[in-house]
């Protein structure tokens, strides 16, 4: 016999992984940013998020409260990815996607690096984000973190949205993904948008990392992979090539981690990610464009 | 360049390739030669990966999984059935190349980022199914040879006796791997050559041509993994005989898939001598960039800054310079 | 001084060398055509005007020399319609009119020619929404158009307009570029394979054979002019 109090329980799982989710949503829309401007994926974007972290991390030992230390990381990483892509990407901008992918992966081994040397691989914790209290909807108590943690999320996901529909910018930045000679043609700087991608895509890996860290409790320099792992999931799941694909898959690849791992008991963390595994090879198999990707046609 | 100048300079080369192999011990500590065995190791397997990425456009970032298929091979068949270690690097390849088939079913249907994931799903995985089928694998303990195969072939700590010569261990290993690289290196070079080398190529080129021509792009694209699979179960193999004859799920890691695609790019695909250098970059520069500095994470920093670095640099790898270089004298593989 | 000068003008696509040296120029508000067989560098030679292939020689533009670069060379004032239309499939028709608007900053003036645009081409008001991968031949040339002039451009590169499209299409076409360079002194340079329709088109012309100017001078004339006739015309 079905009674309320398991419904509640339900409910709240559902909330916790929407909530894990939200944060692999955020940096599954950096992947897909990146690969849909220039058909890389940015297998450092989780280092990436990490660093960003921990450069908050600093902040919030020297006398800032977390929003604060999140307002001036976000900003700082947007400039750090920009950055980042005139220095290491564009050189090889003309090279095959390959070669650009290995670059990736040495940034990663040098983000990674960098901050064990930077901060020492002691763990750390962050200051919470939300207020720890719960909060009773409908009679059933849900955690103020996780529901601020989906609202952020999906705030950061729907500005970035907004930003490529209504805005010339975003709109050349599109163009310039889609189309990159005849954008040339109407004026735009193919070159600029793609390191403006980089730089959204590091923000919003920020975003995601600040998200993620406060409710691990403690937390070090591996702390991004994981998340890489299940955002690639949940991207593969809603389909790569859509930011909405990306969102929805993720937000699903958490709320099924988490039942999973709720009420499976044996499921532990290595199952989990065993679990994001067989998602993504499982789609891969049977429907390789994910739920909301199209089918690849090829071009003769 | 006329025919029988360019026959002329690919003899050369590959003699002097062969006399650098045979010689190099000579200047080597005993340390180091190990050293360049281990480098060894890396070079078979990406030779195979060669023939998979660079010949037949499949990406891999699964061939260190595989890798650990012919190193359990080995090690199961040598420790807890009492094959003579040497002979089992050849059954090593083969369950690889079957691995490698069934890794590459999927790759019928997949390609580019898609198939990228997919073999790093089998990457990531392997290590946990090392783990779960501890009855045969060790589970995370592993399995040791050290005590078991070495008195057959390669000795323990001492001289190994072969051909009626005495030949220090870490040398008689470095002969070993480069050797066997040296005679697969051949073997690819001849497979590139025919009906197969061509198959791939069209693959790679355009796929739907390929098809359109008559040729089964899938079965192509499954032999292709599996031979790159033989050769990464060879490799794996023998990297257990020169890394102490111990072998763990956590050898083979995802950073072995990952650094094999890295020797192979940074190397440059394609070349002989690229191929070479790559397997020698992802063994040394991390090392070295340990004795630079021993700050945690200070030699990851390193090794992914000369990664970068190369890449920019030398957008067609360390063997693309060497290349041009030495134009007429590289054998292109 | 004329719009446009190309002054010993080369261009190569790695060992092929696709322009070997060509004199051109287009007065203010003249349309001039450019004809010649496939691979005789028409192409090209508007390649060259907007900087999509490395080139030697001088390209001057209301008197300066062209920057080397395509966005400079929109932002100068030069709107190139390139071989099949450019449109970007995947956005809408209004995306692809708004982008055609990118260099410029006036935005009163941008509202203004997309209303006139969408008065000019009404199939495009109709379909403002839908993408423009899913409108035919015909339609997206109009769009390419449209979304060039979006661009208030002195200079207007069209490559070869009529490919694909039935004769009663391209005529429509052509109309719409004589009027708009009788009305608002739009220079236009055309590289057309349909010679007739270019010549009749155009008040001068260039015939290019392999990479050189073969024949130039008023298209009245060169409709009479012997080989052009028998090579281009077809009697």
């Amino acid at each position: 016999m079905v009674g309320a109090a398991d419904w509640a329980g339900v409910a709240q799982q559902v909330v916790a992984g929407l909530s894990s989710g939200g944060t692999y949503a955020t940096l599954a829309v950096a992947l897909v940013l990146i690969y849909r401007a220039t058909g890389v994926v940015n297998f450092a974007q989780g280092e990436l998020a990490m660093f960003s972290t921990f450069v908050a991390w600093t902040l919030t030992q020297h006398g800032f409260s977390y929003w604060p230390a999140f307002a001036l990381t976000v900003a700082a990483s947007f400039g750090g990815g920009i950055a980042l892509e005139r220095v290491v990407i564009r050189p090889v901008e003309r090279a095959s996607v390959l070669t650009v992918a290995i670059v990736t992966i040495g940034v990663f081994f040098v983000v990674n690096g960098a901050a064990f040397w930077i901060w020492s691989p002691q763990v750390k914790s962050m200051p919470n984000a939300f207020s720890t209290r719960p909060i009773r909807i409908a009679g059933v108590a849900f955690s103020i973190s996780d529901l601020g943690i989906i609202g952020v999320s999906l705030l950061a996901v729907l500005l970035l949205w907004f930003f490529f529909r209504f805005t010339k910018l975003g709109l050349a930045m599109r163009a310039a993904a889609l189309n990159p000679e005849s954008s040339r043609l109407t004026g735009i700087r193919v070159s600029w948008m793609i390191a403006l991608g980089w730089g959204l895509a590091t923000a919003l890996g920020a975003v995601a990392g600040l998200m993620a860290a406060p409710p691990l409790g403690s937390f070090d320099q591996n702390f991004m992979q994981p998340i890489l792992l299940y955002a690639f999931a949940g991207a593969v799941l809603g389909g790569i090539d859509s930011a909405l694909g990306a969102v929805v898959g993720s937000l699903a690849l958490g709320v099924f981690l988490n039942l999973l791992g709720t009420y499976v008991s044996w499921v532990g963390t290595d199952l989990r990610q065993a679990a994001a595994l067989a998602v993504i090879l499982g789609v891969l198999l049977v429907r390789p464009a994910g739920l909301f990707g199209q089918a690849l046609v090829r071009r003769v | 360049m006329s025919r029988v100048v360019r026959i002329a300079a690919g003899l050369v080369a590959a003699a002097a390739a062969v006399a650098l192999v045979l010689v190099l011990p000579h200047w080597l500590s005993d340390a180091r030669a190990a050293e360049f065995a281990r480098a060894g190791c890396f070079f078979i397997a990406i030779l195979g990966l060669n023939l998979l990425t660079g010949y037949t456009g499949q990406i891999s970032l699964g061939h260190g999984a595989l890798m650990a298929v012919g190193a359990y091979t080995t090690a199961i068949l040598t420790a807890n059935h009492g094959f003579r270690d040497l002979w089992t690097i050849p059954l090593a390849g083969l369950v690889a190349m079957g691995a490698g088939f069934l890794l590459g079913l999927p790759a019928r249907r997949l390609s580019g980022l898609y198939l990228a994931l997919a073999t790093f799903a089998f990457a990531v995985a392997m290590p946990a199914l090392l783990k779960r089928f501890s009855g045969l694998t060790g589970g995370s303990q592993g399995i040791n040879l050290f005590d078991k195969a070495l008195t057959r072939s390669t000795g323990a700590l001492g001289p190994v006796h072969v051909l009626g010569r005495t030949v220090a261990t870490n040398d008689f290993l470095y002969y070993l791997t480069w050797g066997t690289g040296l005679v697969l290196a051949a073997a690819a070079w001849v497979l590139v050559r025919g009906r197969v080398g061509r198959a791939f190529r069209a693959v790679r080129d355009s796929e739907v041509a390929a098809a359109s021509s008559g040729i089964n792009t899938g079965f192509y694209k499954m032999l292709a993994f599996g031979i790159s699979g033989f050769y990464a179960g060879v490799g794996g193999s023998l990297f257990v005989l020169v890394s102490n004859w111990f072998v763990s799920p956590t050898t083979f890691a995802f950073d072995k898939s990952l650094l094999l695609v890295v020797g192979g790019v940074v190397g440059g695909l394609g070349s002989l001598a690229g191929m070479a250098l790559g397997a020698l970059f992802i063994q040394f520069v991390p090392s070295w960039a340990g004795n630079v500095s021993n700050a945690p994470g200070a030699p990851s920093v390193f090794f992914g800054a000369a990664i970068v670095l190369v890449m920019i640099l030398l957008p067609s790898g360390l063997g693309g310079v060497l290349r041009k270089l030495t134009e007429p004298l590289t054998t292109r593989l | 001084m004329p719009l446009l000068e190309l002054r010993g003008v080369a261009a190569r696509y790695g060992p092929l060398q696709a322009l070997r040296g060509i004199d051109l120029s287009v007065g203010e508000s003249e349309i001039v055509a450019v004809l010649g067989a496939n691979g005789a560098g028409k192409t090209t030679t508007l390649r060259a005007i907007s900087a999509t292939v490395k080139t030697s020689g001088e390209v001057v533009f209301a008197g300066e020399r062209l920057p080397g670069r395509p966005e400079a060379v929109a932002r100068a004032g030069i709107a190139h319609v390139p071989e099949g239309r450019g449109t970007f499939a995947q956005l809408s028709v209004d995306e692809n009119l708004r982008l055609g608007a990118h260099v410029r900053r006036d935005r009163a003036g941008v509202k203004a020619d997309y209303d006139r645009a969408l008065e000019r081409f009404p199939i495009l008001a109709e379909r403002r929404r839908q993408a423009a991968g899913t409108l035919s031949g015909g339609e997206q040339q109009q769009l390419a158009l449209a979304r060039a002039l979006m661009q208030r451009p002195r200079l207007l590169l069209l490559d070869e307009p009529s490919l694909g499209l039935a004769p009663r299409v391209v005529a429509d076409f052509f109309r719409v570029v004589a009027e708009l360079n009788e009305q608002e002194g739009l220079s236009v340079l055309v590289v057309e394979q349909n010679a007739r329709l270019a010549l009749a088109s155009s008040s001068r012309a260039y015939v290019l054979e392999v990479g050189r100017v073969a024949v130039a001078g008023a298209s009245a004339e060169l409709q009479r002019h012997e080989s052009v006739r028998r090579s281009y015309l077809g009697y």
